[in-house]
């Protein structure tokens, strides 16, 4: 597929793994919107006998370089700024528009995709194009300017949704002012509950890209919590709860169950010792990595556990500053990075 | 190297909503079974070779921003997992070759880095 930059036979930005997915997306939009969609339909046209002098009076109260000629609604030729000069040159400025005009005007049909007239801007160097329906009827005039920004609109609309969803979140920390504000995530997760396994993490990542955390922090947040939650799920004897707490300068994620708890902690941080049955480890889990797993991704870990009675998991990720959230700074130092 | 190039090469069977898989860039491998072990070791965008096809594969992916998960030996995934694959964006792709044939085949493609 022809990339938008590549059609507008333009080098600028070059493209980025963070923008590349959104390429893909305005792609789409080349192919899903119509031109009919995006054209300028408040179009100012002239009539063929108008003379070159009235033209160029046309051009000047308009700020345009151009127009359709349209003869009883029809589109009959076009005329710019080159045909102007040509007449000045010749001191023929009383002469009709109709003699200087560009008879055989490449058009562009209301119904194709906006991909259509973005070949056709590439492969004629033209600037823009008139809209004529089928019964030849000039319906609009369609320009680059026009197409990135129904591409633009477009796109919004698509993102919008989420991206209200991340300024509330992200703006949080700055709207609530107190001494120490903090957001509390809490996830009952039942034992033996396979079906919904991991999907607590996945909440809780998600949560924490809102709220404008740096991904590597959420990914790094998602894999302890995902090894907290499969244990409350494999484990415990009725399940437990995850809670998670997000502070501007630190994530503090806690696994509590009641039991049955731990016997041996120095041996249950051992990397691939599982006291997990042979069912589990045939669904793949009980590899005796989940504690070495989180002690990996988090700064500080701590397993206290009483056979008995329960287990609490505390684990913490510290953000450095540039990866705190809006109180920080975290937004400021986005927007000034390229 | 994209996904298609795997997908074709290896005559996978996709099994989650086709998508422009020439446009998915895939730079490592991991293959396992063992959830923690490709917690620990799938990279962001790898394709992960296992033999598990029970809905926990997808939450392991979704969480490592996995691009695909090559299921082996024909092992099929219930159409929960599938429906829940398609809402995370992650394709779940099918082969009948055991494990071991499939990390060969990609290694030979070029696909080298774990």
């Amino acid at each position: 597929m022809t990339s938008l930059q590549e059609l507008y036979g333009r080098k600028g930005r070059h493209v980025t793994d963070m923008n590349a997915n959104d390429i893909t997306r305005v792609e789409e939009l080349a192919y899903d919107l119509k031109i009919e969609e995006v054209m300028s339909s408040d179009i100012k046209s002239i009539d063929p006998d108008m003379t070159m002098a009235d033209f160029m009076e046309f051009l000047r109260f308009h700020r345009i370089s151009g127009a359709p000629v349209v003869s009883e609604g029809e589109l009959t030729g076009i005329v710019s700024l080159e045909d102007l000069i040509r007449s000045l040159s010749e001191d023929d400025l009383n002469a009709p528009v109709s003699k200087y005009m560009t008879r055989a005007v490449i058009t562009a049909n209301p119904y194709d995709p906006v991909v259509k007239a973005m070949e056709t801007f590439s492969r004629t160097r033209l600037g823009r194009l008139p809209v004529v329906g089928q019964d030849g009827h000039l319906m609009g005039m369609i320009t680059k300017g026009d197409i990135t920004r129904g591409v633009l609109l477009a796109l919004q609309k698509d993102y919008k949704e989420e991206e209200v969803r991340k300024y509330r979140a992200s703006h949080l920390f700055e709207d609530i002012v107190s001494d120490r504000t903090s957001l509390i995530l809490r996830y009952n997760i039942k034992v033996r509950d396979f079906t919904h396994g991991g999907e607590a993490s996945s909440r809780i990542k998600r949560a924490l890209l809102r709220l404008g955390a740096n991904p590597q922090v959420a990914r790094r947040c998602g894999i302890a919590v995902y090894e907290a939650e499969m244990n409350l799920i494999i484990h415990t004897t009725h399940g437990g709860v995850l809670r998670v707490e997000i502070e501007p300068h630190q994530i503090t994620m806690r696994a509590v169950d009641d039991g049955p708890g731990i016997p041996d902690v120095d041996l249950a941080l051992r990397a691939g010792y599982s006291t997990a049955s042979e069912t589990i480890r045939e669904m793949g889990f009980g590899a005796g990595m989940g504690l070495v797993n989180i002690r990996r991704c988090v700064d500080k870990m701590e397993l206290d556990s009483t056979p008995g009675k329960g287990t609490k998991l505390d684990m913490r990720i510290f953000l450095q500053p540039q990866d705190s959230f809006r109180e920080a700074g975290y937004f400021e130092e986005e927007k000034k990075s390229p | 190297m994209t996904l298609q190039t795997i997908i074709d090469k290896l005559g996978l069977t996709v099994l989650t909503e086709p998508k422009n898989f020439s446009e998915e860039e895939t730079g490592s491998g991991y293959a396992s079974d063992l959830l923690s072990c490709v917690m620990a070791g799938g990279k962001q965008k790898g394709v992960w070779v296992t033999l598990q096809a029970h809905g926990n594969i997808v939450a392991v992916a979704a969480l490592l921003d996995l691009s695909a998960i090559i299921i082996t030996e024909n092992a099929q995934p219930d159409p929960g997992t599938i429906a829940k694959a398609n809402e995370q964006s992650i394709t779940l792709l099918s082969t009948p070759e055991p494990t071991f044939a499939v990390v060969g085949k990609l290694w030979e493609l070029g696909l080298r880095e774990n």
